[in-house]
């Protein structure tokens, strides 16, 4: 462990001069559920960690007339105590609040959860579907990218040398418009998503559906859109002709592996369950905003 | 590599102490400064037997790194008793016999201590949903919910006078 060293800067130039700097390994340090959990296995050997909790602006949720702002290492606990957020998109802020107990709550971050780029994180799927999008920040300037954009595959992501997630900008639902996330694990707490599903749609006339978004965890290297979902969806009420297509669909798009948590069956099954369930939950959302 | 210098508050006091920077908040409480109240269950987050306060947040001590307290207020089981008086969580715990070994217990006073700070009147769902991340593997837990629920009464009564 020798050769580490701690970083803990108060401008953005001075993170992104940190992560950039050397040859070695840099990580972001946001809550650290998961990264000190890597640096005391060993799995994680970096030689610089910068901690972005003294930047201003990565912690904390600020509102625009369009957007909400989140810090990318604003606390779960603290996104669940923001009620403008709760009540404009609940399917995120539940989604959050699946995270680990009140201890991890206490720390763990929207940005850590998408840069761990664990297939299973709780909260990707919900930021996804309501189309939400990171201000990424490096050596070459600023960026804004949407958040499917950042995870390429398991601990993979597409940050490159010296970037980091500053913020979530996640746009203010329209009128009918709502999500849900529901994910399904062997007990009531405290365990991973064996599937994850996130649906943010937007009714129309008469609770027709004019716009979704359906997005699956856990059933593929990362959340997969399932863009035949949302077509299920688009132009028809929330019937059961509808639902068994989306079922259909988020069964197809399931690519899931084997674990101690579900078979690559039992997983391909649960998505389409858990797609239907969540269509229900947003569907009965947007028709009541 | 050089130590990192860190001045923070524990329990109310000013503390300075010298760190190296991977060594977690667990570590130092426990090995630099003597607070060794604070266990080390399964350091990965899972048992909360590490619990402390930070800025009024429960946290794992074992997530968190021993460099990153500086400027912070931090709360270890050793601040919850107020001299000699125990905190009610605690006396509940020694009536109800919410422990058997004992090694979970720091952790599930600092947090039962932080729910009720917040909630004065938790269900019984609440406070075991609050409690989901401290593990005891000897009571079954549920004297550890009724002992915590009795102090909440005896907390919102010493409130109301």
């Amino acid at each position: 462990m020798s050769g580490l060293s701690f970083i803990a800067p108060k401008t953005v130039e001075e993170a992104v001069r940190a992560l950039a700097a050397g040859d070695g390994l840099t990580k972001c340090l946001a809550g650290g559920t998961d990264l000190l959990v890597q640096l005391r296995s060993g799995r994680a050997r970096p030689e610089v960690i910068v901690d972005m909790k003294r930047i201003p602006g990565l912690i904390g949720i600020s509102e625009r007339e369009d957007r909400f702002i989140i810090g990318a290492a604003t606390p779960g606990a603290m996104i669940s105590e923001c009620g403008p957020l709760c009540r404009a998109w609940p399917g995120i802020t539940e989604a959050v609040d699946l995270i680990g107990s009140q201890q991890i709550q206490g720390r763990a971050s929207l940005g850590g959860n998408l840069c761990n780029a664990s297939p299973a994180a709780d909260s990707v799927p919900a930021v996804i579907a309501a189309r939400a999008t990171c201000v990424v920040v490096g050596p070459e300037g600023r960026r804004e990218v949407p958040v499917e954009a950042i995870v390429t595959g398991p601990g993979q992501t597409s940050l490159r040398k010296g970037e980091l997630i500053l913020e979530f900008h996640v746009p203010k639902p329209r009128p009918h418009q709502a999500d849900a996330y529901l994910r399904f694990i062997p007990r009531t707490e405290m365990d991973i998503a064996v599937v994850g599903c996130a649906v943010n749609v937007t009714l129309g006339d008469k609770g027709v559906c004019r716009d979704a978004r359906v997005v699956l965890g856990a059933v593929a290297p990362t959340a997969v859109i399932v863009t035949e979902a949302a077509e299920a969806l688009v132009g028809h009420w929330l019937d059961e002709e509808t639902l068994g297509r989306l079922d259909a669909a988020a069964r197809r798009a399931s690519k899931p592996i084997t674990d101690k948590r579900g078979t690559i069956e039992y997983r391909i099954k649960v998505a389409g369950v858990l797609a239907r369930r969540a269509a229900a939950i947003a569907f009965k959302r947007a028709g009541e905003c | 590599m050089s130590k990192i210098h860190v001045s923070t508050v524990i329990n109310d006091d000013p503390v300075e102490y010298l760190c190296e920077p991977q060594q977690s908040l667990l570590d130092v409480l426990r090995d630099e400064l003597n607070l060794t109240g604070s266990k080390e269950g399964c350091g990965s987050g899972d048992c909360g037997a590490c619990t402390v306060i930070v800025d009024g947040r429960i946290v794992c001590s074992c997530l968190m790194l021993g460099a990153e307290a500086e400027g912070r207020k931090i709360t270890t089981v050793e601040g919850i008793a107020t001299g000699d008086k125990l905190h009610p969580v605690q006396q509940k715990f020694l009536e109800h016999a919410a422990l058997q070994c004992g090694f979970c217990t720091p952790g599930f006073i600092v947090a039962a201590k932080a729910l009720l700070d917040e909630n004065p009147n938790p269900s019984e769902e609440e406070a075991r949903y609050w409690l989901a991340g401290n593990l005891c593997r000897c009571t079954g837990y549920d004297k550890i919910v009724r002992a915590v629920l009795d102090a909440a009464e005896v907390m919102r009564a010493e409130a109301a006078e």
